[in-house]
């Protein structure tokens, strides 16, 4: 491995961070203040720097410096991150992802942003710091979990100990006492709970209901385990745990005992409220550390219940890790571990954070796409191979029950499963996408000089890498057309009596197979009257063209459409609503507005979860089997003769409930056939075209529904005017699968043009 | 087949010969893929009448072009005796419909004879040659020229 793959591996890992970085500073512009939030924030800014330290990227590193010193700020509990520290470091993550792309790719940053914000993010971090030593305090100061590798070579140093190797323990005498005495004057509730065979035989389970009594309050726990035998003398269904619990609640002994509610009768329960000093001494005068009691790393598995473990300093000092789910806790728990100088335990402590943080993140490995693309291609022929095997078996096998038949249909089975689970490989959450639409919504709001909050959800909604590709080019353009024209001004907002901070909602979700993303914002909503007479002026209606309301939100999507009244810094650029339609339809999408006057606009896009498979219609015309895309069918029918009226000299229209609806014979544009088939032998399928006409194709049967494969025929032949691409049917025989937006086009008068470049010659 | 296995020296060239009426024809092997029997093709729509339309070749669709017609020669009537020469062109992988694949020739440049000349255009645009093997006379055709690169001439 040279160096440049190093390289870009590190870059790939800054991918990764910065995505965490901002997700995280989201959760705390939300008001998530958990500890570990932070801390993954502060680890985020924290490899960056140690990353681009090893690899000379000076500026970065000096950037990444300023902005960790901040942030260690805020996990020292010395700053407070309100929205105005969150904004400059928004923007500095920001800055600090442009500040990678320009080390990976070689292109410059703008230095007076990244400048301004260093001033800014020095202001934040000494202003609201006490003294100047608290400076260097701060400068220093790292936790336990970073410190303790100093102190145990046999856990990995992380990347980047300080010149010395010394970190100082940040040793608050707050945190000394124990978070008891912290606890200002909250009632303090001794338990002792020892559960009797009975509990488990009725399948409670002491574990979830230390977990109930865990979200009382803040909870310290001691298992006692001096009842347990020896592991010859173990009865595993026997109970011989008990545990004293330290209990700090403002929920009253009630809350506590109706935790044990329908356990009482099977464990022996005392509860004792205490004063709080004689909590913190009594304390002390166990026999062991009270180890604050994460009970979350019992989802795990009953096999890694600490409590049933012999007791270790390594196993509780796991469980003092695990919970160190806030930094005073955390020092708190070092500290009390420091003082019984029990230094392995504080290493093994810090590696079991390590490593906690890391199976958040999900075990990930990064696979070359093209890979990828092979395997689903391979997939993709087993599939059309079993298809063949089961068609020739059936046709040859009469006994009905054979065990080929068996095998077949198991084999058919595995096939299917494989083929969802290749999909899965490429589906991945729409996350990514929507966090960089904060960035936009952030850098065009300081633009403008508007408050935005955007709010995400559903972005663990998967699709298609593919998709998600190509999704975030017309969602940013959304995003900014949203935040440019949609929301008004604070002062106009203010007038109009709503919540001068406007609101962008993007949201994504399942539905039927495909997902679908909605932007919401709460604006002006669309100026109908305004959006009219631009059309009109632009020549893109007839003035006195009556149009209902829906009608006129979508001439917004109309080529050459800009509601803009002048052409800002923003939007405008010469790429219209027009362009995101496109490419929305590229993707086999949709989108649609609505929009109210005075409370917003909605864009609803629903886009297929792949661009590798498709739900087709598969029909017969003129002999040739094709394959039409059921999004786009509305209906299906069979014409009656009745129904059918000619239409001028060539046209023939089918009533439909009481409406028109232009028929267009399928193998007559696509050149199958000479003459219009006879409607009333075939069917129809209705479909709704782009330009949100409905057209009746003709089709001469329907064979049925299926999923198809989506073949190119680009990559060999060319593209051809009516045909959307091509597939491979369970006989083995190419089917193509029909455009039907170009059909309904060409039965508008715009002629599919056969782009014959094999024809070029002669 | 000892044809392919044996060291080619300077300027030697293999071929494969084949068969349309009672022409023969050849290209180069570099460009040859495989070979494999015919299959009921998927007609195109709005494509010259010499393509016949595409086919499943392992998951890819191939196109397959007539060989015969777009030589200018009658359009071909695929029975399951006929042969798909499957090729390389460019970046594109076709198929090319012949009556039947007679030979692998290994021929130096001296061989190959210039095109003899004619009135028909079709013909001198594909030939790059003729060769004389035993009596017979081989046309050399040129793959590249039956499918101009379209992309690089729009660009």
């Amino acid at each position: 491995m040279d160096m440049n793959e190093i390289k870009e591996i590190f870059f790939q890992e800054c991918e990764e961070q910065l995505a965490e970085l901002e997700s995280g500073l989201m959760k705390m512009n939300d008001g998530d203040r958990d500890p570990e939030t932070i801390n993954a924030v502060f680890r985020a800014v924290h490899s960056i720097k140690g990353g681009a330290g090893a690899f000379g990227l000076d500026d970065l590193v000096a950037f990444a410096h300023v902005f960790e010193t901040t942030l260690d700020c805020v996990r020292s509990n010395k700053l407070e991150p309100t929205q105005d520290v969150l904004k400059v470091m928004l923007k500095s993550a920001d800055v600090l992802a442009d500040l990678t792309n320009a080390a990976r790719d070689g292109g410059s940053v703008d230095e007076s942003r990244s400048r301004g914000l260093v001033k800014e993010l020095e202001a934040l971090a000494n202003g609201e710091l006490l003294s100047p030593s608290a400076a260097a305090e701060a400068q220093a100061s790292k936790p336990a979990a970073k410190a303790a590798p100093a102190l145990s070579p046999a856990v990995e140093a992380p990347k980047t100990a300080d010149d010395s190797g010394f970190q100082p323990i940040p040793f608050s005498f707050d945190d000394f006492g124990g978070e008891d005495e912290a606890g200002s004057g909250l009632p303090v509730y001794e338990i002792t709970f020892k559960p009797r065979s009975d509990l488990y035989s009725k399948g409670n389970d002491a574990t979830l209901l230390l977990r109930d009594l865990s979200r009382l309050g803040e909870m310290s726990s001691y298992c006692n385990m001096d009842d347990l035998p020896g592991l010859d003398d173990l009865d595993a269904e026997a109970a011989y745990l008990s545990w004293n619990i330290t209990l700090m609640t403002d929920k009253g002994e009630d809350a506590i005992r109706t935790v044990f509610e329908f356990a009482e009768w099977d464990c022996d329960l005392t509860v004792e409220a205490v004063e709080a000093e004689s909590a913190a001494s009594s304390n002390d005068e166990l026999p062991m550390i009270p180890v604050p009691f994460d009970l979350s790393i019992l989802d795990e598995g009953a096999a890694e219940l600490p409590a049933h473990q012999p007791t270790s300093d390594a196993a509780t000092a796991v469980a003092a890790a695990e919970t160190a789910s806030n930094v005073t806790q955390m020092a708190a728990a070092a500290a009390r571990v420091e003082k019984r100088e029990s230094a392995a335990a504080a290493a093994a402590s810090a590696a079991a954070a390590q490593n906690n943080a890391a199976a958040g993140a999900g075990q990930t490995i990064r696979v070359d796409l093209d890979r990828v693309d092979r395997l689903i291609n391979l997939v993709g022929e087993l599939v059309i191979n079993q298809a063949m095997l089961s068609q020739s078996v059936i046709e040859n096998d009469t006994t009905g029950t054979s065990s080929i038949n068996m095998g077949l249909e198991e084999l058919q089975q595995l096939t299917r499963e494989i083929q969802d689970s290749v999909m899965a490989i490429r589906a991945q959450p729409v996350k990514p996408v929507f966090q960089r639409m904060s960035r936009i919504v952030r850098e065009i709001a300081d633009m403008t000089g508007k408050t935005i909050r955007l709010i995400t959800e559903g972005e663990n909604t998967e699709v298609d890498k593919t998709v998600i590709d190509k999704l975030a080019e017309p969602l940013t353009h959304m995003i900014r057309n949203a935040v440019d024209h949609g929301i008004e001004t604070p002062e106009k907002r203010a007038a109009a009596g709503k919540n001068t901070e406007g609101t962008v909602r993007l949201t994504a979700k399942h539905r039927s197979g495909r997902i679908l993303i909605e932007l919401a914002d709460d604006g002006a909503g669309i100026n109908r009257e305004k959006v009219r007479q631009k059309a009109i002026d632009n020549d893109l209606i007839p003035a006195d063209t009556n149009l209902s309301d829906e009608e006129i939100d979508n001439l917004i999507f109309l080529p050459g459409f800009s509601t803009a009244d002048k052409i800002s810094d923003i939007s405008g650029r010469g790429v219209g609503m027009d362009v995101v339609k496109r490419s929305i339809q590229a993707l086999g999408g949709r989108i649609n507005i609505t929009s109210k006057p005075g409370q917003g606009s909605v864009f609803t896009m629903s886009l297929p979860l792949t661009l590798a498979v498709l739900d087709g219609m598969v029909v017969t015309v003129a002999g040739q089997t094709l394959v039409v895309p059921l999004t786009a069918i509305v209906e299906t029918l069979q014409p009656e003769a009745a129904a059918i009226h000619s239409f001028g000299a060539n046209h023939r229209l089918i009533s439909i409930r009481n409406s028109f609806c232009p028929l267009v014979d399928v193998g007559r544009i696509l050149n199958f056939r000479a003459t219009q088939a006879n409607p009333v032998e075939g069917v129809a399928l209705l479909v709704e075209s782009e330009g949100g006409g409905q057209r009746a194709l003709m089709v001469d049967a329907i064979q049925g529904q299926r999923q198809v494969v989506i073949k190119s025929l680009e990559a060999n032949y060319t593209h051809v005017p009516g045909i959307a691409a091509a597939t491979i049917l369970g006989d083995g025989r190419v089917a193509l699968i029909l455009d039907v937006d170009a059909v309904v086009g060409a039965s508008r008068g715009q002629a599919l043009k056969p782009e014959m470049s094999l024809a070029a010659v002669g | 087949m000892s044809y392919a296995v044996k060291n080619l020296s300077q300027g030697d060239r293999e071929l494969i010969a084949f068969r349309i009426g009672d022409q023969e024809f050849c290209v180069n092997i570099m460009s040859v893929r495989e070979i494999r029997g015919w299959t009921p093709a998927t007609t195109m729509p709005h494509s010259p009448g010499y393509m016949k339309g595409v086919i499943n070749l392992r998951g890819a669709v191939l196109p397959i072009i007539d060989l015969s017609a777009r030589l200018g020669m009658k359009p071909a009537e695929p029975s399951v005796r006929h042969v798909i020469i499957v090729a390389q062109v460019r970046r594109k992988v076709v198929g090319l419909l012949v009556d039947a694949v007679s030979d692998i020739l290994t021929v130096t440049d001296d061989n190959i004879q210039p095109t003899p000349e004619i009135s028909s255009d079709t013909e001198r645009q594909f030939a790059r040659g003729v060769l004389a093997i035993e009596k017979r006379m081989i046309c050399l055709v040129e793959l590249e020229a039956l499918f101009p690169d379209t992309e690089s001439e729009a660009a």
